[in-house]
């Protein structure tokens, strides 16, 4: 017998790694984290890559993280704080801006501009989201229910599922056109969703936005209305469909967790690559490290992708077939890139003016869905968008940590850039130019962007694969449409943490409920360990 | 509105009024109705409020939403729109009117001024350009937001015909309750409607924004005899309680903004029954409005006579005078000590079995007292939403 130093070792310390591990080591377990890195974080990384500068360098703003994480996890505590940021910004190549305030007058006057109609079916809009919002609310929290199963406690779950559907205290009880709405929701395009609402050019594509970041869909693809809800649940202290910044960067949060799993007893073995679970009469018993160590423990959690995990650490010959395939026909396809600029100055834009609320969030310059399609043709075509949609905001705005004084830091998310690029694949040269690209682009919208730029980093999805770790880049770990949501999450008949390997489980964001900050996955996963465990506690999530 | 230059700075429209309103509101206490800013209370609520009861009170009523409805099929749309059958309405006739949604749940109420057959305005509450473009569908009408483009005032209170004969606007005393038409306002073409919400005599008055000014300095003009007072939106909730007005997202959810569909109501369930008229042909909701009536309301929004004199704001209803025993039946929406009633009144929701009139329910009152709540439990007579109803709100002529 092998002597066992842990009852749980994760493979992996970003948010969701960093989750399970809290939520083990509060309950009283040994546990360890083995992250690759010699810091932890994943893809909620703050980086000084160019000194004097932090980067959000992967993900960038904060709004799905469970409050009730934050709050089991005591995150305040160990130094995280959530800013809230105003506002959002189309800008336009007339020289005109589209934005959004927190001020609901303001914003309603904003979109009259463009048209009374859409102002006032901006509420409706509004409605109809929150209450597809508070319908998914509860089920983020929830092991999905195995439909075949008729083991008690799938067919008890799929009566949870169900309840919140008829749910008379929360939602009002909803009627057959709620229900209707809710498939129509997580299966139609946002082009189409957006098409009841709205006319104006602007107004669609600027709400469009939230339903292709991170995706390998375009507007017109169905399944991407989904994606705008799971973006709008999230929420900054109750205000649903919020926005925030972490101080000091994404990094935060993984920092705060870390340092929350360490009071608990937690450890954190940084630098170590795993190269394989150790795997004996199909379970699961520890990691072999890329240096040739072993570490032993009775659980094993991956916070890797779904295909990183069974691909790449798991021996093929140690799953069944079925399972293989599936895992490797799971969509995990790189759509995003990011750009990190360092900036000697705050970029003064043509349309919006300086110290206009509008200016500090995020922003946007693509000007209407046909373009937005354009942009996920050039990439179906295997090439960076000519137009590319981009998401850029400047937290350095709102929190004193980012940049030196009188500078700022500039985060450009950029939809969409091909993992594989035609004509040759990846070189430095085309990285660089496709980081030219984008600035050029965000230039022409600026009187003196290009001259403020000091030092940027360039990340298409394949340094975002080989930095995070993340299959193809994909922000993620899988593509969030209905075949791959739910209990369909990650593969069908796996999608309540456990794997076909015994004692080896999954909490990253392959899982229910998927990607951004959120740290559901993770928790879920330690909740059905602790379950498997006989083990009980009592937190404000668990 | 003037939408094309906003401000981050200047999130709220000023009415055409301002310049007065803001000179008036010494106590600098704004309120935000449809994007405009307009005077919670000026200087005194209770003084506001009197002047309505006693002299005449005037409200900037600037923000209520305007839709102009024209074309050949103006009527034919507004009886598809509204419940209740407007085909022998005459020009210069205003009609009172909800809307519902296809399952009989109500947006909101409104008065509907006819010009002409094929000229009609609709003033409301809530905005309603989207309800109304899509049912205007398949109709020759046309909908414009006019909003921006007419400034109003709610001129309300027992002299408030007299003030008016004495600025010489000519045969005012002779327009009929819920009827309007075009005067002379000291050299200024107005319209004047004999409507408002107080219960009592009152008329609101419609004119171009430039006029604006002096059509409020006007109704002042003779103060130094007949004290008019400015009034703000505090005063204005009090004499329209008083009055049994209901007003939507205070005593119900508009069917349009309810998150919660449960949330949304009947007409039956408000109180408005008598607004519907199923005999009409095809209009928006009759089906449902159909099965409503015939299963009748399950709740209904009802008036409340309270012992004592401590405001029920926000109470829930109980069902018998112990309170260990009692089942919650409903919800106080509005309440208010009524000065002219010398009464402890409400509005509120009560359950099937509670709602008809003379029933007895209670109310847990939380009486703030000193950084302490006195729980009262009070009994609650169910009587008729009009709690102030003058005789000289409908004798023609009027009140000089």
């Amino acid at each position: 017998m092998n002597k066992t130093k842990y009852d749980v070792a994760i493979i992996g310390g970003g948010h969701n790694g960093l989750t399970t591990a809290c939520y083990l080591a509060k309950a009283g377990l040994k546990v360890i984290v083995v992250e690759r890195h010699e810091y932890v974080g994943g893809a909620a990384v703050s980086r000084e890559l160019h000194p004097g500068w932090t980067y959000s360098n992967c993900s960038y703003v904060c709004s799905l993280l469970r409050p009730e994480i934050f709050r089991d996890l005591e995150l305040s505590k160990h130094g995280l704080q959530i800013i809230p940021y105003e506002g959002s910004a189309s800008m336009l190549n007339d020289g005109r801006f589209y934005a959004h305030y927190q001020d609901h007058d303001l914003t309603y006057r904003s979109i009259a501009q463009f048209s009374k109609k859409d102002a006032e079916a901006y509420d409706r809009f509004g409605k109809d989201v929150m209450r597809q919002c508070k319908i998914i609310k509860p089920l983020l929290k929830m092991t999905p229910p195995d439909p075949t199963s008729f083991k008690p406690k799938d067919i008890m779950g799929l009566f949870e599922f169900a309840k919140y559907f008829a749910a008379k205290d929360e939602l009002g009880g909803l009627g057959e056109k709620e229900i209707y709405d809710t498939i129509r929701f997580w299966t139609m395009s946002v082009r189409d969703y957006l098409e009841e609402y709205f006319e104006s050019d602007i107004v669609k594509v600027h709400l469009a936005g939230s339903a292709i970041i991170g995706t390998a869909l375009g507007p017109y693809s169905p399944g991407s209305a989904y994606v705008l809800l799971h973006h709008y649940m999230g929420e900054v202290d109750g205000t649903v469909g919020a926005w925030g910044y972490s101080r000091g960067g994404m990094g935060s949060i993984t920092k705060a967790m870390a340092s929350s799993l360490k009071s608990n007893n937690g450890e954190i073995k940084a630098g170590s690559p795993v190269s394989q679970i150790l795997i004996k009469n199909n379970k699961s018993y520890g990691l072999v490290l890329e240096n040739g160590d072993e570490i032993y423990a009775d659980k094993i959690v991956s916070n890797l992708d779904v295909k990183r995990t069974f691909l790449k650490v798991v021996e093929e010959k140690e799953l069944p077939s079925d399972f293989y395939k599936a895992v490797k026909n799971f969509k995990i396809r790189g759509s995003s890139g990011k750009l990190n600029i360092a900036l000697d100055d705050l970029p003064i834009w043509k349309s919006i003016p300086v110290g206009d609320p509008a200016g500090t969030g995020d922003l946007h310059i693509t000007q209407n869905i046909e373009e937005m399609e354009g942009a996920y043709d050039d990439w179906k075509d295997g090439k960076w968008s000519q137009f590319p949609y981009v998401d850029m905001c400047i937290p350095s705005i709102n929190d004193p940590t980012m940049a030196p004084q009188g500078k700022h830091y500039m985060s450009v998310f950029i939809q969409y850039v091909p993992y594989n690029l035609a004509n040759g694949g990846w070189t430095e040269e085309k990285r660089l130019e496709f980081g030219k690209h984008v600035m050029n682009r965000i230039g022409n919208y600026s009187t003196n962007f290009n001259d403020i730029i000091n030092h940027a980093e360039i990340r298409t999805p394949k340094e975002i694969e080989s930095e995070v770790g993340l299959t193809e880049g994909n922000i993620f770990q899988g593509e969030l449409t209905m075949d791959q949501l739910m209990f369909n999450r990650p593969v069908p008949g796996y999608a309540q943490y456990k794997t076909p390997i015994k004692n080896l489980y999954m909490c990253g964001s392959s899982t229910h409920p998927g990607g951004g900050v959120m740290g559901a996955p993770g928790a879920n996963a330690a909740r059905e360990i602790l379950k498997d465990l006989k083990m009980k506690i009592s937190t404000h999530y668990i | 509105m003037n939408t094309s230059k906003i401000s981050y700075k200047k999130p709220l429209l000023e009415t055409p009024f301002h310049e007065r309103t803001s000179e008036h509101c010494y106590a600098n206490d704004w309120y935000r109705w449809a994007g405009y800013k307009v005077a919670k209370e000026y200087s005194s609520t209770e003084l506001e409020y009197t002047s309505m009861r006693n002299t005449a009170g005037v409200i900037d009523i600037t923000p209520m939403h305007k839709y102009d409805i024209k074309g050949e099929d103006a009527k034919k749309f507004i009886n598809k729109l509204i419940t209740k059958d407007i085909t022998n309405i005459q020009s210069n006739q205003v009609a009172y009117g909800i809307w519902c949604n296809e399952d009989g749940m109500v947006i909101d109420d409104g008065t509907i001024f006819c010009f002409n057959e094929n000229h009609f305005r609709i003033f409301c509450a809530e905005r309603n350009l989207n309800w109304f473009s899509d049912t205007a569908t398949g109709f020759n009408a046309s909908v414009e937001d006019i909003s921006p483009s007419i400034a109003a005032l709610a001129f309300q209170g027992p002299l408030s015909c007299k003030i008016l004969n004495l600025l010489k606007v000519e045969n005012i005393e002779n327009l009929k309750p819920f009827h309007f038409n075009n005067y002379n306002l000291e050299n200024h073409n107005v319209t004047i409607s004999r409507t408002g919400f107080s219960g009592d005599l009152g008329y609101e008055i419609w004119c171009d924004p430039s006029q604006a000014i002096d059509v409020w300095d006007s109704l002042f003009k003779f103060n130094r005899d007949y004290k008019v007072l400015a009034a703000g939106m505090n005063a204005l909730e009090m004499v329209r309680i008083e009055a049994g007005f209901i007003q939507p997202n205070v005593d119900f959810m508009s069917a349009e903004q309810a998150l919660r569909p449960n949330r949304m109501r009947n007409p039956y369930e408000l109180g408005l029954g008598w607004l519907v008229n199923l005999d009409k042909e095809y209009f928006t909701g009759k089906q449902a409005l159909i099965r409503h009536k015939e299963k009748g309301p399950e709740k209904k929004l009802v008036g409340l006579d309270i012992e004592g004199d401590k405001p029920a704001v926000g109470s829930v209803l109980y069902d018998n005078s112990k309170k260990n025993q009692a089942k919650e039946i409903g919800i106080v929406t509005a309440a208010m000590w009524s000065p002219v009633l010398k009464s402890n009144i409400a509005i509120g929701f009560v359950s099937k079995e509670h709602y008809k009139l003379g029933s007895n329910v209670y109310a847990e009152i939380y009486h703030p007292e000193e950084l302490d709540y006195r729980k009262i439990w009070a009994e609650c007579k169910v009587v008729k939403k009009q709690f102030f109803n003058n005789p000289r709100r409908n004798e023609t002529p009027a009140f000089t």
